[in-house]
């Protein structure tokens, strides 16, 4: 009996678990990326110890890939050094981890996950206890095979209803995020719950599961259902564990009727200050970007396709697929083709400009739209740059139109 | 007697260590670029054994754990706030920096003289005279605390649920 994340860690461990208590987990799958996995290797080192499990780790290179830097190239050398020397089989290239990983068959329902990048939270829209860590507990996690955590009580999200026009998942997780606020769901799991979550697709629920961490969140949850294995089958995943949540007893139950809402926009430089994209459309942004582990993927791309697709973007525009299969897909469906003719400079798969580092760096006063899930002053590129947050349904129609747009505006 | 240096509400891992210096572990590298867009002069002027006083949510945002590395490699031993993001305060204390939860943390000013007493986490502000209330680390944090970091628990022990012969046991179960 309990939420999904005592329903999980329990069923991991073999009895019941409660809200609040302490316990070491086994874990199903270590991560860590070209930026953490140097720090990661200095803890292995320190220790001297051999990763307990290789076929349980992963090592990704998405944040700043292909190298942009000599000292990016070189953490990267140390990370590879890190896979060969511990025996790890997995290391991907192909996209950023949190999308990745799944596409892989690497993650499965049931599984609890530890990775060294806050966003790993992502990875609970299968149905899967996954939490970000820093690198020593991750080298711990390689070390033992297991990791210790205090059971987190469960904040619920109710979904009701059905998206408007030009609405999506991303328009909910900001409207979410304003509701419970910045640190509102410190040390807790965020579960969704509802009709309507389960009508969600699973790019849907990964935008809402990744944005966890945005609330303080330890884990963003939906239970496993039929369209998380559809979505798995043929990837070579392990057998899933499909849990539910059994009598929970939830800390906060927010309710939110989807036909309520409309495209939202969070002000730079906090993310739980989503507004109505209409109150303020016409402000001036210098650029839009449209991609990352939160909207990086084919749905995004079709959505800004459809809106740029025989037009010219007004403002400079770049767009990341969140995977090399995203890619592949974006550029068989004409996705891509649509948006290059449109002017968008589309580059390879990875984090993109979402760190600040390369493929779209900030000026001094630039203001950018973004489908991001972070605004951080100064996180892509000069700290007098703002970050503004949206869908990719409002990204591209600001693209269109040179100016922050309610995508209503344009179709 | 520690100096602190008082920040504001929800400071993130981007403020203390930004994306673009973080791509390297060399500790007097991180050291020298900490707070270096939020508080430009704080990594010069900073001296060995001051605290930092934050107020809520501090080091929220990316789970790098450069951020603490680069306060380490400035000589801050110590963070009080009313309140830590997790995967930072997991970090501090599996590093050695004490992060010490204080609800009155809003009282201290920026330059106060403050009194560290870490083993009893006992907080003076001398500038005031108030002594300061902290709360205790949670039980397995305390016992990471006392091994002087996870990596050490586990070279000790073997593993993470190795029962200690000493006084701290394994700290699982209920808090």
């Amino acid at each position: 009996m309990g939420t999904l994340a005592e329903e999980i860690l329990g069923a991991r461990l073999g009895r019941t678990v409660e809200a609040g208590e302490t316990v070491v987990v086994p874990v199903d799958v270590v991560m860590s990326h070209d930026t953490t996995t140097a720090l990661v290797a200095e803890g292995m080192d320190d220790l001297g110890r051999k990763v307990a499990h290789p076929e349980r780790g992963v090592v990704v290179f998405d944040h700043i890939t292909p190298a942009a830097t000599i000292a990016a190239a070189e953490q990267q050398q140390r990370a590879r050094d890190f896979v060969t020397r511990q025996g790890i089989p997995n290391l991907l290239t192909d996209g950023i981890s949190h999308q990745v990983l799944p596409e892989h068959g690497l993650i499965s329902p049931g599984d609890v996950v530890v990775g060294a990048d806050s966003h790993t939270v992502t990875l609970g829209a299968f149905g899967a206890f996954a939490t970000g860590m820093g690198s020593t507990d991750v080298a711990v996690a390689y070390a033992t095979g297991e990791s210790w955590l205090r059971v987190p009580s469960t904040l619920a999200v109710r979904l009701e209803g059905q998206f408007g026009r030009a609405v999506e998942a991303k328009d909910l997780i900001l409207e979410v995020v304003r509701r419970v606020g910045s640190d509102g769901a410190r040390y807790q799991a965020v579960e969704y719950i509802g009709t309507a979550a389960s009508e969600l697709s699973i790019g849907d629920r990964m935008t809402l599961c990744n944005m966890a961490v945005e609330m303080g969140g330890k884990a963003g949850l939906f239970a496993a259902d039929d369209r998380t294995l559809e979505w798995l089958l043929g990837r070579g995943a392990r057998p899933a564990r499909v849990l539910e949540a059994r009598h929970p007893s939830y800390q906060r139950v927010e309710t939110i009727d989807l036909d309520q809402l409309e495209p939202m926009v969070a002000i730079s430089p906090r993310v739980d200050t989503g507004r109505p994209v209409r109150e303020i459309s016409g402000m001036a942004v210098d650029q839009v970007f449209i991609g990352t582990c939160t909207n990086g993927r084919l749905a995004d791309f079709a959505t800004a396709a459809a809106v740029l697709r025989g037009h010219q973007v007004a403002v400079r525009t770049v767009a990341v697929p969140a995977s090399r299969e995203v890619y592949l897909a974006a550029l068989r469906a004409g996705y891509i083709e649509a948006l290059v003719q449109a002017g968008v400079a589309v580059e390879s798969a990875g984090c993109g400009p979402c760190l600040g580092r390369h493929k779209g760096v900030l000026g001094p006063g630039e203001r950018a739209v973004t489908t991001m899930s972070r605004n951080f002053r100064g996180r892509m590129g000069d700290p007098t740059s703002e970050i503004y947050l949206a869908s990719p349904a409002t990204a591209a129609a600001t693209a269109l139109l040179g100016r922050l747009a309610d995508p209503r505006e344009v179709g | 007697m520690a100096r602190a240096w008082r920040f504001g509400d929800f400071v993130n891992t981007d403020q203390i260590i930004p994306g673009r210096y973080n791509v390297t572990t060399d500790p007097g590298e991180l050291g020298r670029s900490c707070f270096i867009e939020l508080r430009p002069d704080f990594a010069s002027t900073v001296q060995p054994g001051d605290l930092i006083v934050a107020g809520e949510d501090f080091g929220c945002g990316s789970s790098r754990e450069h951020a603490v590395i680069a306060i380490l490699a400035t000589g801050v031993t110590a963070v009080l706030a009313p309140s830590f993001a997790r995967i930072f305060y997991r970090n501090a204390i599996n590093r050695g920096l004490a992060v010490l939860e204080c609800a009155e943390a809003s009282a201290v000013v920026d330059g106060a003289e403050v009194e560290l007493d870490l083993a009893r986490g006992r907080v003076v502000d001398r500038t005031t005279g108030r002594a300061l209330e902290t709360r205790p680390l949670p039980l397995f944090a305390q016992r990471i605390a006392r091994h002087g970091g996870v990596l050490e628990l586990v070279r000790v022990h073997g593993s993470l649920n190795g029962n200690c012969r000493s006084e701290c046991g394994t700290a699982l179960g209920p808090n």
